[in-house]
């Protein structure tokens, strides 16, 4: 999948990934402490780190802590590249500690579901509505419970943009404003965008998700007929960024092969 | 050499035939991604273990490979599947259709794995956590309890301690009496041994103790707490171990391919679990241009600490 299409000059220049990735990594502030989790914001740490975040600090649950990037393309948090010039290696606790202290400005997450208010479900999916048993929250929900402000990334459909998450793994905004103080989770925490293949979604007072921006060829009609409820569009809807030279370059050396970001 | 130590050298086959008895709960996979006690966790399906509990943050591949051995009952841990292809199907087939036998999970986020560990390490009934609040997985686990907190106002959860029978840690290097040595990512690595009844270390490496000693903030599991030593090199592939071998990606992504479909996980199972007696013969098997492909290509050592004085 290609997105520019329809613009034609920028045809095939960038995938969806390269996209997702560089609104991922435009997510993250000069100076901020980045909880980095897996797969595509893995590379959005590095595109930032080395464009207009250079001294964000990765935090990985593992207990890694970076503040230069990783030299080589990881598959895992775990592996020897992310271990290599680290500013601190420990156990998880140490990291899991400044999560929950409130240290950390944001975190990272993908989901197999996000709902309306921006709670996520990795446990339970459905296929032919017949169950089907995800691997579950690994550090997601202790994310989502703890971290400043919370970005989703995911692929954007009727099945995983739904109005209601069949459960709660990590827990967003709940079942509106107000919901995470009801429940004892810590202020100023909790869902801050939704990064999906079509566009980005943020959040309201209300504590609703809404459209913030849509992909480049993307139309408004194309992310409401794939998102499960009736998605609010901001009254300033933009149009995503396209990635810059800079941060492509980035992209294209951590994965010259294209493993994470092909499609 | 100072002190009397007597060595608790044996091999992986007796250390899982007199440590890791059916039933037993197992802490495995401590470190996450990193140094997966792979080799520990095939002999334990070679002897045909059973109704055990695995405990684990996220043990990668190698949970999957022992609920589909069908070694398990229970699974309490954060995540379980194949971290950089995606899903586990022999948890998948397990929990929804009990192939080859009903599991239950109990499902618990990183952070309230390490804390159930950090209790039972500090000898305390449970810890106390925000995470979790407002999930189903508080509702769903009987080991998070909500509870008002007695010093101010706060709703918090308990997070109950966890103390496994028996803890498999994989290290970089160790000396006969069990102290030990790791570095890298660490996970639950420390609680999870000092959480558990019995440790097994399993060493890419067996040195004098007078290496050990030369520095002891590396010692990270000290030797009185460890049952067994098993020297075993390579046995976390195809997990890296920091300093020693790097993680095989494609061998996950090929298991992951093979074993969507049971026949395909009996015909893996057999090839890489049952038909090879020891991790030696499992080396054999990988090759040796693909676990030199593996090996330190450029080292990079720190540098040494002064003890003196």
């Amino acid at each position: 999948m290609t997105t520019g299409v329809q613009s034609g000059a920028t045809a095939s220049r960038f995938s969806r990934s390269d996209l997702m990735v560089v609104a991922a990594a435009r997510e993250i502030h000069d100076g901020e402490m980045v909880f980095v989790g897996m797969r595509l914001p893995m590379i959005a740490f590095v595109v930032a780190k080395r464009t207009h975040a250079p001294g964000a600090v990765g935090l990985f649950e593992n207990g890694v802590m970076r503040d230069t990037p990783a030299s080589e393309l990881l598959y895992t948090m775990s592996d020897p590249p992310n271990l290599l010039k680290a500013s601190y290696c420990g156990d998880m606790l140490s990291v899991m500690s400044l999560l929950q202290q409130g240290r950390v400005n944001v975190g990272f997450l993908g989901a197999a579901e996000v709902d309306r208010f921006g709670n996520l479900n990795t446990t339970w999916g459905s296929r032919d509505a017949q169950p089907i048993r995800l691997p579950g929250s690994g550090g997601a929900c202790d994310i989502a419970s703890l971290s400043q402000r919370t970005v989703v990334l995911l692929e954007h459909t009727r099945q995983r943009l739904v109005s209601r998450v069949g459960h709660i793994t990590s827990p967003g905004n709940g079942t509106g404003n107000g919901w995470r103080r009801g429940q004892g989770l810590p202020l100023r925490s909790g869902p801050s965008a939704v990064i999906t293949t079509m566009g980005v979604l943020r959040f309201g007072e209300d504590g609703e998700a809404y459209l913030a921006s849509v992909h480049p060829g993307v139309s408004v009609e194309d992310v409401l007929s794939n998102t499960g409820w009736t998605l609010k569009v901001a009254e300033d809807l933009a149009v995503t960024p396209e990635p810059d030279a800079a941060a492509l370059a980035v992209i294209r050396e951590l994965d010259p092969n294209r493993f994470w970001t092909k499609s | 050499m100072m002190g009397i130590t007597s060595s608790k050298l044996i091999s992986m086959q007796q250390a899982i035939a007199e440590h890791v008895p059916s039933g037993s709960m197992v802490l495995l996979g401590a470190q996450l991604e990193a140094m997966i006690p792979f080799a520990a966790g095939h002999e334990i399906i070679r002897q045909g273990r059973r109704d055990l509990t695995l405990v684990g943050p996220i043990s990668d591949m190698l949970f999957d490979q022992m609920i589909g051995a069908g070694c398990v009952s229970r699974v309490m841990a954060a995540w379980v599947g194949n971290v950089s292809a995606g899903m586990g199907y022999c948890f998948r087939r397990a929990v929804e259709r009990s192939i080859p036998r009903a599991i239950e999970t109990v499902d618990h986020t990183n952070l309230t794995i390490a804390l159930a560990l950090h209790a039972a390490a500090m000898g305390v009934p449970f810890m106390p956590t925000y995470t979790t609040l407002g999930s189903d997985l508080l509702k769903r686990n009987a080991n998070l309890c909500e509870f008002h907190s007695p010093v101010n106002e706060e709703r918090l959860v308990a997070v109950r301690a966890l103390r496994p029978d028996v803890a498999v840690v994989q290290v970089q290097r160790a000396d006969a009496s069990g102290n030990a040595h790791l570095w890298g990512n660490l996970g639950v690595a420390i609680d999870g041994a000092r959480a558990s009844r019995k440790v097994i270390v399993v060493a890419e490496e067996i040195v004098a103790p007078e290496v050990i000693a030369s520095d002891p903030n590396r010692t990270l599991i000290p030797g009185f707490l460890v049952t067994a030593v098993v020297h075993e090199p390579c046995g976390a592939h195809p997990s890296s171990v920091i300093g020693y071998y790097g993680r095989d990606h494609a061998f996950f992504h090929e298991y992951h391919d093979q074993t969507r479909e049971l026949d395909g996980f009996e015909r893996w199972s057999n090839r890489w679990i049952a038909e090879v007696p020891s991790r030696a013969a499992y080396l054999q098997q990988l090759g040796e241009p693909r676990a030199g492909n593996l090996r330190v290509r450029e080292h990079a050592f720190s540098a040494p600490v002064d003890f003196g004085f």
